[in-house]
Formats: C-alpha cells, structure tokens, sequence
C-alpha cells in the first residue's frame, strides 16, 4: 500500500511565546494516518471544538505545519517542497471550507472563484476549453451552469454556494479533497445534496475525502472509516461501521449516546459523565476527569491506541489487554471503501 | 407570589410584516396556536421560514423595519400585544421570558454574570412593591446557579471566563429568575458541542417541569425537536403548515413539505441515499400563488395549489395542516 499523504507523529503545540505565563496547548498529539494512493476512500475526522479537527485539517492543507512529526506526499516532506512541487501539492489537495459566505468576495461574479483557479493552474488551453470544463464541473455537482455562472454571490442560496466551492474543488482534478464542515451552516434540507456531491466525488470520479465534522450523523452515512479526536489525541478509530455502531472508548460512548436522534421514541436517557470541562490533567488519560470508568492508571498514565478487534483500536486502559498499535498508523485498521450501491 | 398562575398561552392570527424599500414582506403571516402549561412546542422551518421574527414577536422584541401588523398573543386572556410599554417590559421576564439566539453573546461583557442576573430581578421589584435585600437577591442568584448546574462562584465572573456551555447555562438562569410561566428558547445550542448541547437541553426540560412552565423552542435541528418538544410545528414561508404532537410528525406527518424534510434527515441504522427536498425556499417578497410550497411539491394539484392558498385546518384529531391534498378528500 503507498501513501499519497502521510502523517507521522504529528505534534502540534501553540504557546504563547517565551514570555508567556499560559501554558502551552497541545492541540494534536501524535497522531499519523495516511490516505491510500490506490482505493479512493472518505475517510471522516470528528471531534468537539478544541478537539484539534481544525488543526488537523490546516496541517494537511501545508498551511501549518507541525511542531514534530511529519507530513508525507507522496513520499516527500512537504516542508520541504518548492516550486513546482509545491504547486503540484496545492493542486492535488483541494479544500473545501465551512463557511459558504465568507468563502466568496461579495464584489465578483461566482465565476472568479471557478475562473482563477483555472487559471493559475491553467487547467485548459483556451477559454472554450477552460468554460467547457467548469460547466463540467458544476454538472458534476447537480448545479446547471446557466443558473449559477454570471450571478453574484448573494443570488445564490448557501447550498448553491456550497456546492460551487465543490465544483471548484472538482475542477482542478485533486487527488484529495479535505471538506472542514461542509454542511453545518447549510440548511438540513440542503444538507443532503452537498454530502451527495461529495460522496459522488469519491465513489465515481475517484478522490479520496477527508470529512471533517462534529456531526457522527453525516460522518456514519458517508464515510468509511472515522477518527474520533479528544483534546488532540486519537481516541477511537476505525470503520464507521464498527466505531458509531457499536462504540467502545468510553468518550465516543457519550459521543454517541448524546446525538439527538431524530426519532422521538428514542430518548436521550440519563447521563452518565459530567461536565462539560476538563480539568488539566497532565500525564493521564485525557479523559479521566469526565469517566465513568476511570481506573487509577488512567490517573497517572497515557493509553496507547490498542487494536480491539480487526477494524477498530482505542485509547484506553480497558482494553490494555489487547495488543497496542504497531508504529502507530491507524490506517491498518481502515476498512476498505465498500462497493455498496446505495439504495 | 398573588397572582393567578395558569399560563395558557394563545397566538392567533399573529401577523409580522418588514416594510423594505421593494414592498412588503410577510415573514409570520396568519400563525395560529395554544400552549398551555407544562407543554413543550418546537417551531421549525429552513432559515427564512420566520421562526425567529415570531419568537420576537411574542416577545414584543420586533425592531423597524419589522412591525407587528395583526393577530393577538394571548398570555391568561391578557393580550401582550395590545399592552403599553411598562406593562409589556413588567410582563417580560416575569411570565414571558427569553433565552436569545446566541445567548452566549447576550451576556454584558463587562458585567459579573450575578450582576446581571440580579438586574432583571432588581427591575421587576415594583410589582409588589418590596425591594429586596442584597442578602437576599444573594441567596437568590446562588439558587438560580444551583437550578441551571453552576457553582456559586460564577456570581463572581465575568462571561469571558466561562465556556459557551456555562454562558448558556446563566442566559437560562436570567430566564428563569421570576419563574416565567413561558420560556421562549430561540435555537439555544446553536453554536454548542453535542454533549454539552444535551446537558443543556437536558436541564432546561428540567427546569420547564419545575416550573411548570411552557415553553416555546426555535430551532432547525429535527434530532434537538424529537427529543425534547411535546409539539412540533412545521414553519413554511411565514406560515404553519403542519402543526402536530412530536410522535405524530415524526411516525406520520402529512403535509408533503413535513414529509421531505422528515425523509432527509439521515439516520445512525443503516446508510441510505441521501433525499434532500428539490429547489430552493422561496423569497418572501415574491411568494407563489396559492400554496407557497406548491412549486417544490411533489403531490401538486395543478390548477388549485398554483392559485388557491391551502385552509388551515384538523385533518386529524390534534392534527392540524394547511394543505389541499387533505381538503379535497374532505369536501
């Protein structure tokens, strides 16, 4: 299996400078995975704010990078890429931001957010071959171009705009598309037909998506594998079908147990953890504050991510009798992408 | 305490219009329904649909260019609407109280939170003409942090030094310091994490019971409505269009709009192809003929949604829709 993108041990920490009285922040902790070359996948990134999601998904945009640790494309550090490889890079990793009104300046037409890409990357020989391949594009996305090109960007409701920023993503022909939030400042009913175009994206024109979300709702309905964060570490990964399904990192169990199901025979029941706020501790497991099973060696040390069955690991002491994740990769747990047909 | 506390609240005909530069736009147009104690009502609809310009007006919060332009709020046979400003701002807080949209970013910034939770309280003292005692609006505000789950030193903070969920929770405390007989929730988790989203709607369902109060929920999230309201009613346009007990909407919801949006929304069983509801929602200064859903609905009657507007109505027992699939059978 090669890697197109490659994270290893990624830390990142942001302190305060020298001077600083506040304690650095550990927003990612070691975390490596990597994107597979060879099977397009999706492959979805949840977590809380302060979770490090955000931070995640600038480190493998190259906008960041990290305080130790790694990031590989195709093999090449990308801190040490220039030139025309780091355009390559830039190219081949598109994103797709959650905002789909600041993502636009009001003054231009939509078509300059389609039409400078094109350019910069210069994606046709001539403005027949550049305009036949946004509208392209846009088709590819469920929008008609005789409705969206030549308007202005409040003309558009936010699902159209959202939608145009996938068509520009699709444009220049990615290999990856990293989506931060992509439905949730859409409307729930506009929801549906962006995730499909992303989804799209994937199973037919063969880009792998990384889906950053805070919803495990969407994430189980169109991604193939999750990585849950807490506070910047790896709690539980794997197949959504497994991780969401059946949780088993007490974190995720309160994740899951506290998504409002739209099904009012479906109660939340009581809760069992507490509070909304950690209290600091350094040295043990990040969660030991708010568990309901802490043991005392969740006080005093760090789990490290243990495989509990083929297509999931956790960090936690629960399962410390299953083996601990060789090199660390969660990415040898990773299902392959199903081949379901959607009914 | 000497008054009467039943708190039947009663909106009928609840009219709220925007004077823009292009004409009129109706963004509550002619919402009808009764609440009565105890009971719990959510309000949803897509951005636009003018769920929260009637969470305003029940409030009598409307701001130029908005105006109320007909309709009664009915709070115990007391019309909210047809009060003078004193008697509006003794009723607010006291029997109808508000927890804002982003209720995080209504606290004062440069206020302790205990401060401004004794305002409100400060204000309202007239009404039985004793002023209380600092001793005692002490004692007060440390219960009110008890009841919404804070410690009582968060009397001596100031908003930046507590997280969205805390901030949410002593926007709650305000509402409830004078046990309002309605609390208006207006979308308040919007900006906050799952859980803590749970824990705070998990309290305030608390808090209603306690009180017995009712309450009115603002929101969009299908999932936040099926777990807490009693209620549920479908806003389209400025319109009601469906208005019914959650299980029903849920199980069985009539109006074809209802139906879509209940179709879409994705589930934790089993992946399923994504359905969202054709087209776009309309702009309210240029609404359809007839049924302003008419040009996105997949049941159309041709000839009679496109020209004539649908009659409000119980289709079923507690059921009630504004929709001529249902009034043609009928007739």
């Amino acid at each position: 299996m090669t890697a197109l993108l490659e994270l290893r041990g990624v830390t990142k920490v942001f302190s305060g400078g020298f001077f600083s009285r506040v304690p650095p922040l550990y927003a990612l902790e070691d975390v490596s995975f990597s994107i597979p070359e060879d099977r397009p996948s999706i492959t979805a990134i949840a977590g809380e704010s302060g979770s490090g999601k955000t931070t995640l998904a600038r480190i493998l945009l190259g906008i960041l990078s990290p305080t130790q640790g790694e990031v590989l494309y195709r093999g090449k550090p990308v801190s040490q890429m220039a030139g025309a490889e780091r355009k390559q890079f830039r190219r081949e990793i598109q994103p797709i931001f959650q905002d789909p009104f600041e993502s636009y300046n009001p003054f231009y037409k939509v078509d300059h957010v389609l039409t400078t890409p094109a350019r910069n990357f210069k994606i046709g020989r001539n403005r027949a071959e550049v305009n036949s391949k946004i509208e392209e594009a846009l088709h590819a996305v469920g929008l008609q171009p005789e409705e969206t090109l030549g308007r202005f960007p409040h003309q558009l409701s936010g699902g159209q705009r959202q939608r145009v920023m996938v068509a520009r993503a699709l444009l220049l022909r990615p290999r990856i598309i990293l989506a931060d939030e992509p439905v949730s400042m859409v409307d729930a009913s506009l929801r549906a037909t962006i995730l499909d175009s992303v989804y799209t994206l994937n199973r037919q024109h063969g880009i792998s998506v990384v889906y950053i979300t805070h919803d495990l709702t969407t994430a189980y309905q169109i991604s193939d594998n999750i990585i849950v964060l807490y506070r910047g570490s790896v709690t539980e990964a794997g197949s959504v079908e497994t991780v969401i399904k059946k949780p088993q990192h007490p974190y995720t169990q309160l994740l899951v147990q506290s998504i409002p199901l739209p099904d009012p025979e479906k109660l939340w029941g009581e809760l069992a953890a507490r509070g909304d706020e950690h209290d600091g501790t350094i040295g043990g497991c990040k969660f030991a504050s708010r568990c309901p099973h802490v043991l005392d060696i969740c006080r005093s040390s760090r789990p490290v991510l243990y495989q509990i069955e083929q297509h999931r690991v956790a960090s936690c002491f629960r399962y410390r009798d299953s083996p601990a994740l060789a090199e660390g990769d969660i990415t040898t747990v990773f299902a392959s992408p199903a081949v379901e047909a959607r009914a | 305490m000497t008054r009467r506390r039943t708190g039947t609240l009663a909106v009928e005909d609840l009219k709220v219009y925007y004077d823009t530069p292009e004409g009129v736009v109706k963004a509550v147009d002619g919402v009808s329904f009764v609440l009565k104690p105890g009971e719990r009502l959510a309000l949803v609809g897509e951005s636009g649909s003018g769920k929260s310009t009637l969470a305003m007006a029940l409030m009598r919060l409307t701001r130029a260019p908005g105006r109320i332009a007909g309709g009664r709020v009915l709070l115990d046979d007391v019309d909210l609407l047809r009060l003078n400003t004193q008697d509006m701002r003794n009723h607010r807080l006291r029997d109808i109280a508000l927890i804002p949209q982003g209720a995080m970013n209504s606290l004062n910034p440069v206020m302790r939170t205990g401060d401004q939770i004794i305002d409100g309280i400060v204000d309202h003292v007239g009404d039985d003409g004793q002023q209380p005692s600092k001793t005692a609006l002490r004692e007060k505000v440390r219960s009110l942090l008890e009841r919404v789950g804070l410690a009582p030193q968060v009397a001596r903070m100031f908003p930046h030094e507590l997280s969205g969920g805390m901030k949410q929770r002593v926007a709650m405390a305000i509402a409830i310091s004078l046990d309002p007989l309605v609390i208006v929730a207006d979308e308040p988790t919007s900006a906050l994490d799952v859980i803590v989203q749970r824990q705070i709607m998990q309290t305030l369902g608390q808090l209603q019971e306690g009180l017995v109060a009712s309450v009115v929920l603002i929101g969009h999230d299908m999932g936040l409505v099926a777990q807490f309201a009693h209620k549920v009613g479908v806003m389209y346009a400025g319109k009601l269009v469906e208005l019914a007990d959650v299980r029903q909407i849920f199980r069985d919801p009539l109006h074809p709009y209802t139906r879509l949006l209940i179709q879409s929304l994705p589930n934790l069983e089993s992946k399923k192809k994504f359905l969202g509801i054709p087209g776009l929602p309309p702009t309210l200064l240029h609404l359809p003929q007839g049924c302003a859903f008419h040009p996105r609905c997949p049941a159309v009657i041709k000839g009679q949604c496109d020209s004539v507007p649908p009659v409000w109505g119980e289709i079923r027992r507690g059921q009630l829709v504004a929709c001529h699939l249902y009034t043609e059978t009928k007739s």
